[in-house]
């Protein structure tokens, strides 16, 4: 717990407070519960504002069950309970006013295997916008749907066959299909749980770099177990271990000159 | 690396065991190919026994229908004499339905038979025909009263018996006591069939008729409507209410004791007898709340208490079937939980709902136990013109027909079997086609 609280302490001494920008989401004291069995423990976090923080850290850590806190989808588990105060914008999302499906829209999420709906590429990006109400004609919608895959990098792919079923395109293009049908609802913050792991090298490469041109405009929380996909892609990273963060920092600081032994442990590969 | 090597190490006890003698590995491996022909061959030997089995059966029951479908007619020149039918000659709807048509009949029968007219002779020409055949000329004289005055050829259904003799199933040579058709009408019967009035065509009595003490008149009319107002009835009480149980149980429910308690309650309602169901409809539909007795609504409830659990048993296997990361994927962009089951998961596992729907209902279409006591075991003449008039069933018909002693009556029953029978084979076929058109790889 003491090292939590002391990487909280870190940017302090670094940039005053009064010019930090507020974090796009804050944890503070999260703990859960699956049934009896503690999950997390404590945890404390930051993720500021169109930055990439990567969560690394060996099986069963928590940082996916962290990651799914972020957007309620924890809620869902049955047996599961979550204590603490997790922001976003300042707001408390686990307070009785804070409407669950809003939540999600403006937290959005990217999974470990790709799961296009069985339906077609198109439907698949205007599904979000049309539970939401997000266009008001078709126009609006293929405008929503074209910016969309553009935004994940799809358009050029798949832009003469929209009518397709989504579950005909390959593995890496059905994970940026996936993308792009979270991007298409305008989310604030985008969490991916592994989203490169059941992809080959070269599509991993292009969700990097993917990654990379999201952070302008949204605020991304991923979680890998590649720890050259971390390095490569977030600012931050956060290491987790038996449900505790272990430490967090700039991804820099971390590789390259952790401050706890089992960070330095873990990123050479001593255990995990 | 070079330690384990060297010295064995903890894979010592793996590298350095001693082969077996390749005798006895040899002997080993031939026992276990031994042991899988067996049974390759216990399991081809299982599938053929079942396969004959139901070859027999099939066999039977088309050897024993087929004749059902073929039907014996006396073709007779009639002549309609107006002075028999409408002496008044002003074709009064009324005196030409009380005329004596069974007069006309006669004259008719004569006519082909002269030496036949006395009194024991027009009674065994008389016999010759199906006891509707003097209503047959009533009702065409009123759909055609210009007919009166012509002489024109009828078709006449011939009686049972004769068109079983017809047919090969009566034997001659039995001694004339024991056979029900006297040497005299088999006489009378050939020389009819040398004179070439009979004609044998497809019996549309079968589909046109409801129930009837003479076989040749009797038709399973009635059985076919009930049957399909049940079904109907059924489905559009079953499926609803079994799918929205399904759909709540699995995907909204807390997990509790009671939701535990009620789930092993539906699996054993699923495995009642269908017996007990039809004492349930009794006490209930019938006692309580005074649903017509033999109606199809009776039966069509019945059965619907009856399918209702194996739909929630079949829709929460299909539901259980369709992968969490559809769900997960619908959620993570902000559906509400019943938008995730109405947008995503009841429509793919519609194809599974409507597969074991489709199997819940061929084997309602089947039963018969439940319908018995609600007492749709009646002998029903009339064709039902709603689901509140009595009605009865197609397996209802066959139990009913297979209880009369007539051969006419015994070729009928197999030949509602194989009605049964194609309908639910036809059923069957449609749920495997809809498994297969639907059928998706995740």
């Amino acid at each position: 717990m003491a090292t939590a609280i002391k990487v909280n302490e870190l940017p302090k001494t670094e940039v005053p407070a009064a010019q930090r920008p507020a974090p796009k989401m804050s944890a503070r004291k999260v703990n859960l519960w699956y049934g009896q069995k503690q999950a997390l423990f404590d945890v404390d976090l930051d993720v500021a504002k169109n930055s990439v923080v990567a969560l690394i850290g060996p099986s069963g850590c928590g940082k996916s069950t962290f990651l799914r806190c972020l957007n309620r989808m924890n809620d869902t588990i049955d047996g599961c309970r979550t204590q603490g105060d997790i922001r976003l914008d300042d707001r408390d999302i686990y307070d009785r006013s804070v409407d669950v499906v809003q939540l999600r829209r403006q937290v959005g999420m990217v999974f470990q295997k790709p799961n296009p709906f069985p339906k077609s590429i198109y439907e698949n990006v205007a599904y979000g916008p049309r539970i939401h109400g997000l266009a008001a004609n078709k126009a609006e919608f293929d405008e929503i749907v074209e910016t969309s895959l553009k935004g994940a990098g799809l358009w050029n792919e798949v832009a003469d066959r929209l009518s397709q079923p989504g579950n005909s395109l390959s593995g890496g293009q059905q994970q940026r299909l996936c993308i792009a049908r979270a991007i298409a609802v305008a989310p604030d913050v985008i969490l991916m749980d592994e989203p490169c792991s059941a992809l080959d090298p070269i599509a991993t490469a292009k969700i990097e770099e993917l990654i990379d041109e999201l952070r302008q405009h949204f605020t991304i929380c991923i979680v890998t177990h590649n720890m050259q996909q971390a390095a490569r892609v977030s600012q931050k990273t956060a290491f987790f271990h038996l449900g505790k963060l272990i430490e967090f920092g700039d991804t820099d600081q971390i590789f390259t000159n952790p401050k706890q032994q089992m960070t330095q442990d873990y990123i050479t590969g001593r255990f995990g | 690396m070079t330690d384990l090597v060297s010295n064995g190490g903890r894979f010592a006890a793996i590298t350095q065991r001693p082969p077996r003698p390749e005798a006895v590995v040899a002997a080993h491996t031939r026992r276990r190919y031994v042991r899988e022909r067996r049974f390759k061959l216990i399991g081809m030997s299982a599938v053929i026994v079942a396969i004959s089995l139901l070859a027999i059966l099939l066999a039977t029951v088309l050897s024993n229908g087929a004749g059902a479908f073929r039907q014996s007619y006396a073709v007779l020149d009639v002549r309609l004499d107006p002075a028999q039918i409408d002496p008044s000659g002003n074709r009064d709807p009324e005196v030409l339905a009380d005329a004596d048509y069974q007069a006309v009949l006669n004259d008719a029968l004569v006519a082909a038979f002269p030496d036949m007219d006395d009194r024991q002779g027009r009674r065994a020409l008389r016999a010759m025909l199906s006891n509707s055949s003097a209503l047959q000329l009533r009702q065409m004289v009123l759909d055609d009263p210009a007919l009166i005055g012509s002489t024109v050829p009828v078709r006449f259904l011939l009686d049972d018996e004769r068109d079983q003799y017809l047919k090969g199933e009566v034997d001659p040579s039995i001694p004339e006591a024991n056979r029900r058709l006297k040497d005299r009408d088999i006489a009378l019967v050939d020389r009819l069939a040398e004179q070439g009035r009979i004609e044998t065509g497809f019996n549309w009595t079968l589909f046109t008729n409801a129930d009837s003490r003479e076989p040749e008149q009797a038709g399973l009319r009635a059985a076919l409507v009930g049957s399909f107002w049940m079904m109907l009835i059924c489905f559009f009480l079953s499926v609803p209410v079994g799918v929205a149980a399904a759909v709540y149980l699995e995907e909204f429910a807390p997990k509790n004791r009671w939701i535990d308690l009620i789930e092993v309650n539906v699996n054993n309602l699923a495995a009642v007898p269908s017996i007990v169901f039809g004492l349930l409809g009794l006490a209930i539909f019938l006692n309580l709340f005074g649903v017509p007795r033999s109606a199809s609504l009776a039966g069509g409830l019945t059965l619907a208490l009856m399918t209702l659990p194996v739909i929630i048993v079949v829709t929460r296997a299909a539901l259980r079937s369709i992968p969490p990361s559809i769900r997960a994927a619908a959620l993570g962009i902000g559906a509400s939980p019943l938008q995730v089951v109405f947008h995503h998961v009841l429509p793919l596992a519609l194809p599974g709902i409507l597969t074991g729907t489709i199997i819940g209902m061929a084997r309602a279409l089947g039963e018969t136990a439940p319908l018995l006591m609600i007492g749709m075991v009646a002998f029903i003449a009339n064709v039902p013109s709603g689901p509140l008039d009595p009605a009865t069933a197609l397996p209802v018909q066959v139990f009913l027909w297979s209880d009369s002693p007539e051969r006419a009556f015994t070729e009928r029953m197999a030949a509602a079997i194989i009605v049964l029978l194609g309908f639910l084979i036809a059923m069957n076929v449609i749920a495997v086609l809809l498994r297969k058109k639907f059928e998706r790889t995740w």
